[in-house]
């Protein structure tokens, strides 16, 4: 059987035209989507988790009831539970959990507190011009990408939005377009750059605010190392085009000054609006991590790094953040769901996560499976099961189910726990 | 069930505070019923749900608004319980506090009033965490590609056949325009400033566009008229631009949140009223309704589809600005705002939405709405009640306003007090009747039982802040103004035909990132629908 218009449950480009086929119930082949999709789909089956249980240091396999049953049990009686990951499932899963972590008075972060928290922080005090992707598309004639590298990271993106598509003012594509990639080193998303700026590693937040000045006419001369011709040159182009786009990625929020870098972008791309159109978009990761926040925010008002101990939401990061509870030891258990966060959190909060009582809900094993108490296999969102997720632009879509799943979705897994969490 | 002995006010079965029982049954009113439960509603007020005809509550906008404003959340914190979720509120509240406090309040039906067609699924998820109330949104057209092709192209079936496919395609109730042609416009930075502008690009005009959609709207036999936030929306001397779109045609039209177009002058310093004018047009022509948007003092999150006016009050005020361009359809613009009392512009604009209830002679035609969060939250309607009630209550609030506005309105003139038969009108016949809703908004048999039971006290604000019990389709869900069940309403949408023809096809997959099959909202998106159907 063949699968049309399928969403790819990867990247936060959201592709919603692949092509899977289907036959005896495994997915043989894949059509359009990138290479990373075809991965996705054909692979799914491989390394998938089982319902396991740590007794004497080891993890035994168990049914999935035992699981859930243990999983409650350890909610119930943690006195400050974590609930992290989120970003890698669909949003009645993201509903359910935000449900949870309130029922257990507990703390609730997403992924966006290790990427784009400096953008959420950022855009709640300076604000943001921004688009879907589609305006790009159609009216971008001056694209421009600063520390991020979709060449490698979202593959199909310079096709589908950003570089070569064509739209209603842009039927010439890639030809009507300025493309500047901004980055410390040069890779392939530069190799497609009329201007490449090469920058010394965190000199973004001086350049950005440079050329903040330029725009409005202020002389700046050579600042970190860029000359003031390429200054002007660069601030030139923004000013003139018609319309422009700023993408970032990591390169931006997590290098030196953080939320200062966004602030200083998103009031660069404000200010451009006095002289012509101009947008700034972020490269959002994970295939629902945008979905991760929304849900949040229309439940708690906050769109990451949120705690119930009160009864109420309560919004810190730093406080609330992941990384930051679980380093400093505050946590007692732990639930994580849709994300890996041994794979990349500092030893420190890492060693935490395998010391407490950690459940782990995923479709597949994981680095954070091996130290876990808990482990629940569920159905692989957006292959076994259906879904919403929005995509980096917050456009939501709903992802489709192409095979059977042999476990309950996510949503289903969290909502049983609630369940036996009430009734304990 | 059996509300016994209420003092009822149903003004569409002409019901003026007689002394009556109403019965339920199955969510229904019913002329008997042999259920054991009374309520006794001795020296209670009854009248029908209240229901929203214009109010920001779910979907993209609001959210951005929620993300952007963390500093207003920690004001007014919303604890869980057994059996309500927790949240916060202020101006732009969590949806469950936001399905909370219209029940609360005695309101039992809302209308999400502006949502981008490719956004819809966002809306109905949010509608599925909002709580208690039913709900219905309606879609954004007046900046939509097709829209504007097919009037460039003088394709009228074609229109009309686009229209229906949207509405069924969003689910959504009924046609919204906002600052028609000027939100394309500003796609390339600029704006329309009169209704014969041509949008840039496209040999359109917005009066084009509202004529046209208005035509379909009534050839389609749509429930709810066109639903207009006119151009010029703001700015000093747009009550002109607002008396033009209104005689524009002769089909009907409801122009929303009308206090914020009815200004004269010709700029900030010569800001003054011209809702007289205005007024004394609806009151000469029939075809047209209104919600007022009335200014309530204190923190707002305006809120809007149009971009351009959001990127002036920007300017003006300096506050943090979103804006949010959305493809081949529409925009969207966020500043957050204070609404001064001893700021004359501010009080100006107070007094304007006053002078619109008081001089608009037909209650049936002009309804109670703050445009929430816009003008104010709209948990704040029992204060606008308090002003429209008593001539007192707003002399007050006059005394402490900035002198000017004496001078610059005729509110100091007007002495119109209105009845409790009035409030019930503007608050749910009028709007239940104006969104084609047969079975809201009354209390006759076979009315469904959403009905409001309200203490009435010698203080109007708190007589209406929390209604002594409410009942949503036949069940207490409200009792002594707490939340006592929850409950998931309903979702209105209208299935007005149209198909998908292969040109608009062909054009989503020119123009559009989004698969076309991938666009209409799905079942799921409706776990509790009721579809309307036209006329």
């Amino acid at each position: 059987m063949i699968h049309e218009h399928v969403v790819c449950p990867f990247c936060g480009c959201l592709c919603d035209d692949l092509e899977v086929t289907v036959e005896d119930g495994k997915v043989v082949n894949t059509k359009r989507g990138c290479i990373i999709a075809k991965s996705k789909f054909m692979n799914h089956d491989r390394d998938r988790a089982k319902p396991m249980l740590r007794k004497d240091d080891e993890l035994i396999g168990v049914s999935i009831e035992e699981a859930m049953d243990r999983a409650a049990e350890i909610l119930r009686s943690a006195d400050h539970p974590l609930i992290y990951g989120l970003s890698s499932t669909e949003c009645d899963a993201q509903r359910a959990a935000t449900e949870l972590a309130e029922l257990v008075g507990g703390t609730i972060d997403n992924t966006a507190s290790v990427c784009h928290g400096p953008t959420l922080v950022s855009v709640q005090a300076v604000g943001v011009v921004k688009c879907t992707l589609g305006e790009i598309k159609n009216r971008a004639d001056l694209v421009i990408f600063w520390g991020c590298n979709p060449g490698e990271a979202h593959l199909r993106h310079f096709l589908r939005y950003s570089v070569l598509s064509k739209g209603l003012f842009t039927q010439e594509g890639r030809k009507d377009r300025t493309v500047i990639v901004v980055d410390v080193r040069e890779n392939a998303s530069t190799k497609l750059a009329d201007i490449f700026l090469k920058i010394r590693p965190n000199s973004d937040f001086e350049i950005i605010s440079a050329l903040r000045a330029a725009i409005k006419g202020h002389e700046v001369g050579d600042v970190a190392g860029v000359a003031d011709g390429t200054i002007k040159e660069v601030a030139e182009k923004m000013k003139s085009c018609k319309f422009g786009v700023l993408f970032f990625g990591l390169g931006l929020t997590m290098s030196k000054g953080k939320h200062m870098n966004i602030d200083a972008a998103l009031s660069l791309v404000r200010d451009l609006n006095d002289y012509t159109k101009f947008a700034i978009n972020s490269m959002r990761g994970h295939f629902n991590v945008a979905g991760a926040n929304e849900v949040l925010i229309w439940q708690t008002g906050y769109p990451y790094s949120v705690n119930f101990s009160r009864g109420y939401p309560r919004y810190n990061p730093g406080e609330f953040s992941a990384v930051d509870v679980l380093s400093r030891k505050e946590c007692d258990a732990a639930l994580i769901i849709a994300a890996d966060p041994l794979s990349s959190f500092p030893l420190r909060a890492s060693e935490h996560l395998a010391k407490i009582p950690t459940i782990v809900i995923d479709p597949k094993n994981s680095m954070t499976s091996l130290v876990a108490e808990v482990v629940i296999p569920t159905a692989m969102v957006g292959v076994e099961c259906e879904g919403t997720a929005y995509r980096m632009d917050c456009i939501p879509i709903r992802l489709r189910k192409v095979v059977e799943p042999e476990f309950p979705s996510d949503k289903e897994v969290l909502e049983e726990i609630i369940e036996k969490v009430k009734a304990g | 069930m059996m509300i016994k002995n209420g003092t009822v006010y149903d003004p569409l079965n002409g019901i003026d505070g007689e002394r009556m029982d109403i019965f339920v049954e199955n969510g229904k009113i019913v002329e008997e019923s042999k259920e054991k439960e009374v309520i006794d509603a001795s020296g209670l007020m009854v009248m029908p749900g209240g229901v929203d005809i214009h109010s920001h509550i779910a979907g993209s906008k609001i959210n951005i608004g929620r993300l952007l404003r963390p500093e207003d959340h920690r004001k007014d914190v919303v604890p869980r319980t057994e059996i309500t979720r927790s949240g916060v509120g202020y101006t732009v509240p969590t949806t469950f506090v936001t399905g909370y406090r219209y029940a609360e309040l005695g309101y039992t039906t809302v209308a999400e009033a502006a949502v981008p067609p490719i956004g819809a699924r966002h809306v109905h998820e949010e509608f599925a965490d909002t709580p208690m109330i039913d709900k219905m949104m309606f879609p954004l057209m007046g900046n939509n590609y097709f829209v504007l092709k097919y009037i460039e192209e003088d394709e009228f079936e074609k229109l009309k056949n686009f229209v229906a496919f949207l509405l069924n395609a969003t689910k959504g109730y009924a046609i919204k325009m906002v600052n028609p042609g000027g939100v394309e416009s500003w796609k390339w930075g600029k704006n329309v400033e009169s209704l014969d502008d041509k949008v840039e690009n496209y040999d359109v005009t917005p009066r084009e566009v509202i004529t046209n959609l208005a035509k379909v709207n009534e050839e389609l036999g749509l429930p709810h008229s066109v639903h207009v936030h006119c151009n010029n929306l703001g700015a000093p001397g747009n009550f002109e631009t607002t008396i033009e779109t209104m005689s524009a045609l002769r089909e009907r039209i409801h122009i929303t949140h009308i206090q914020f177009n009815s200004y004269a002058g010709e700029d900030w310093a010569s800001f003054a009223s011209g809702a007289p004018e205005v007024a004394n047009y609806i009151n000469k022509n029939e075809h047209v309704t209104c919600d007022v948007g009335q200014v309530v003092f204190g923190d707002a999150t305006t809120m809007t589809a149009d971009g351009p006016w959001q990127h002036t009050l920007y300017k003006l005020t300096g506050n943090k600005w979103v804006n949010s361009d959305v493809e081949m359809e529409t925009g969207a613009g966020i500043v957050p705002y204070v609404f001064r009392e001893r700021n004359l512009v501010n009080a100006i604009q107070w007094a304007i939405g006053l002078e619109l209830f008081l001089l608009i002679e037909d209650p049936w035609r002009v309804y109670l709405t703050t445009d929430h969060p816009n003008a104010g939250p709209f948990y704040h309607y029992p204060k606008v009640i308090s002003w429209l009630m008593s001539n007192e209550k707003r002399g007050e609030l006059l005394a402490k306003t900035h002198k000017g506005v004496s001078k610059m309105t005729t509110l100091s003139d007007i002495d119109r007090e209105y009845s409790l038969y009035e409030i019930a009108i503007i608050t749910r016949a009028a709007t239940a009747k104006a969104l084609g809703l047969r079975d809201k908004g009354h209390l006759g048999i076979g009315a469904d039982a959403d009905i409001a039971i309200y203490k009435l006290e010698d203080d109007f604000e708190r007589s209406f802040s929390r209604a002594k019990y409410v009942i949503k389709d036949g069940e207490i869900v409200v009792r002594d103004g707490k939340i006592a069940k929850g409950h998931l309403g309903r979702t209105f949408w209208v299935d007005a035909g149209g198909e998908a023809t292969d040109e608009i096809k062909e054009i989503f997959s020119e123009y559009y990132t989004l698969n076309f099959e991938n666009y209409p909202v799905q079942e799921e998106y409706l776990p509790r629908q009721e579809v309307i159907s036209c006329k």
